[in-house]
């Protein structure tokens, strides 16, 4: 099945009850097997007249106690950036999935990597983040949108699922995961809307007029922000032990970079890749770790360098490479080999 | 000694924010007084805008859940999806559900969503300090339509969208009150009633619009804003059924 397929049944694996969405390429699959697979498991199925409307249906329906659903591209996920910080002001769990294609504006439908900046930094509008999760294969997208549910519910937050174009549209055998990875207990929904009986009414709400009122609010935000980042950096590597030239590079690009790894060490050029999977929380500690002996990183990314700038707050004092490709362009396996081989000509 | 008039269950004791004469109280009281008389307090979910009622969650007593300006419908529509045995309402102003919202408030009725809508309309922005809204009758003067709207200056004509949306099928209800007299609030009250009842027959999409004063933007006393209202707004705005399904 195709990455888009796969993330479709595994939130509906993970309870999903609600999904809204409006059509954009590359993505479409995911309305479309949702509108069949909703109706079978007598669940929720909108096709929203925009991308405004489908986030702030998936706000209603988060404000109602059920998991609930969007997914988009990068045209369709700006649009609903209003509906996005509106859920972190409010603090209501849901996945939103970004199957990333080329921009600024229109830009075209090719894989891409260029919303990296908006999906790690909060996006729109106010002092907040979510978490961002991307996945590198069909499979390993499936799981994280059931962790996304998962996190979504427990930190009471959005979750976005950063995929590309590739992840998204390559067809590639998955085993589903039964359930996520996921190991707190899951709190119940106290605050959620269900009509007033035997309990004060419940007000779902980001508007802190009082004085000092949204920044109380904002310093308890903060503070679930920053638990986040201590429990979920998440990331993976690839022949990191031993290594002496350190590619970093996620999502479809983290795929091309692993093959790029093999040949080099087939030439007897010590290469790994770090791959973070978490791009909010950045698993910074991860890459400390693994980059502490290394003095050659390379950034590879589907954009003009965006994680470039974590992976340099993350190392701050190294020396780091960036090799890129934006508006369609995809660094390939021969393009990462012939840079990784430039440092190592590189005189030390 | 009998107790003839009380504030509704549905109605929190507190001090309004609203100016001295605003309508929007009267339509809080009459929302709240339907709940009760139809005993949907417990099942009640509303969904408030972003406008000068932006905290009717500070007055009523039950659940109620805010939405980003204009998206009330949206967020409402997947409320009542998700939770088809709680009862829903949308409570907006016309710069919410007709301007910034037009798109959600019409797709929402096209769909038939079985929902209970109340429009406010002041023919103004209350909130942002009174500007021009769809609703502003030609030749008001505004913040920003200093010299009174001019259809001629391409301003535009006010939209009368309770019209709009009864031409479409998925709409049950929609009806025009005004809260200028005792008279038009107890036709307002029993529209209302009736848009509540429609959602708990199933009977899909009901708006009630109601001409509401907003003394402060449109510089009038509260009286001579009812009179305003009943000489010139309903001229714009002829009140009564649209369409009852
Ligand atoms: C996206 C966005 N744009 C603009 C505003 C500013 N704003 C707040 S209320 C409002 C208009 C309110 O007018 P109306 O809906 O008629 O309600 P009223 O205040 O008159 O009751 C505007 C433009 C906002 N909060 N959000
Ligand atoms: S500005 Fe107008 S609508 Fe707003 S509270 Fe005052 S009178 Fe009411």
């Amino acid at each position: 099945m195709s990455g888009n397929e796969a993330m479709a049944e595994a939130a509906i694996k993970a309870g999903c009850f609600f999904y809204a969405g409006y059509p954009i390429t590359p993505q479409n699959e995911i309305p479309a097997y949702m509108a069949k697979r909703m109706k079978e498991e007598k669940r929720v199925f909108i096709q929203a007249e925009s991308e405004l409307a489908a986030i702030n249906m998936v706000f209603g329906a988060a404000a109602a106690g059920v998991r609930a659903l969007t997914s988009s591209s990068s045209p369709g996920v700006s649009l609903k950036q209003e509906g996005i910080s509106y859920m972190a002001g409010a603090q209501l769990p849901a996945v939103i999935i970004n199957v990333m294609r080329g921009g600024p504006g229109l830009g075209n439908i090719a894989s891409s990597q260029s919303d990296y900046f908006q999906a790690t930094r909060g996006g729109g509008h106010g002092d907040y983040f979510t978490p961002v999760l991307a996945p590198f294969c069909a499979e390993e997208a499936a799981g994280l949108v059931m962790l996304g549910f998962d996190m979504a519910d427990y930190y009471r937050t959005p979750v976005l699922i950063l995929a590309d174009a590739i992840v998204g549209q390559m067809m590639e055998p998955v085993v589903m995961p039964a359930k996520s990875d996921f190991k707190k207990k899951l709190p119940a929904k106290t605050w959620a809307l269900s009509g007033a009986i035997n309990r004060e009414p419940n007000i779902v709400k980001s508007f802190f007029l009082k004085e000092g009122g949204l920044e109380t609010h904002n310093r308890k935000l903060k503070e679930k922000w920053e638990t986040i980042k201590n429990n979920e950096q998440r990331f993976s590597g690839y022949k990191t032990e031993d290594a002496k030239y350190l590619i970093v590079a996620y999502g479809s690009e983290a795929r091309i970079a692993l093959e790029a790894v093999d040949i080099l060490r087939k030439e007897k050029i010590k290469a790994g890749l770090f791959r973070p999977i978490s791009l909010w929380p950045y698993p910074e500690a991860g890459l400390q770790k693994c980059a502490k002996n290394i003095k050659n990183i390379l950034v590879v990314e589907q954009s003009l360098g965006q994680m470039l700038d974590d992976v340099k707050l993350s190392l701050p004092g190294k020396d780091i490479k960036f090799l890129g490709k934006t508006g369609g362009g995809i660094p390939s396996v021969a393009d990462i080999v012939k840079q990784v081989k430039k440092l190592v000509t590189r005189p030390t | 000694m009998k107790v003839k008039f009380t504030r509704p269950i549905s109605l929190k004791e507190a001090n309004t924010h609203y100016c001295s004469g605003c309508g929007h109280g009267i339509s809080h009281r009459l929302v709240a007084e339907i709940i009760d008389e139809l005993g949907l307090r417990e099942k009640t979910i509303g969904v408030a805008p972003v406008g000068c009622a932006v905290v009717a969650y500070d007055y009523w007593n039950f659940d109620v859940c805010e939405a980003a300006h204009g998206r009330a419908l949206a967020v409402a529509t997947a409320i009542k999806r998700c939770k088809p045995d709680n009862f829903v309402f949308t409570y907006q102003g016309d710069g919410d559900l007709v301007s910034i919202g037009m798109a959600e408030t019409f797709h929402t009725a096209n769909r038939g969503e079985n929902l209970a809508c109340i429009f406010i309309n002041n023919a103004c922005y209350g909130m942002t300090g009174g500007q021009m809204a769809p609703t502003t009758l030609v030749g008001q003067a505004t913040a920003t339509t200093p010299w009174g709207r001019n259809p001629e200056s391409k301003e535009g004509w006010p939209i009368r969208f309770s019209e709009i949306l009864a031409s479409l099928p998925g709409v049950a209800f929609a009806a025009r009150a005004s809260l200028s007299s005792p008279k038009e609030i107890l036709k307002a009250r029993e529209y209302i009633k009736k848009a509540f009842t429609n959602q708990l027959e199933n009977k899909g999409f009901s708006i009630v619009e109601v001409l509401s004063p907003c003394p402060t933007v449109w510089q009038k006393s509260p009286v001579s804003a009812m009179k305003w209202i009943e000489e010139e707004m309903v001229k714009t705005f002829p009140l009564g059924i649209i369409k009852d399904k």
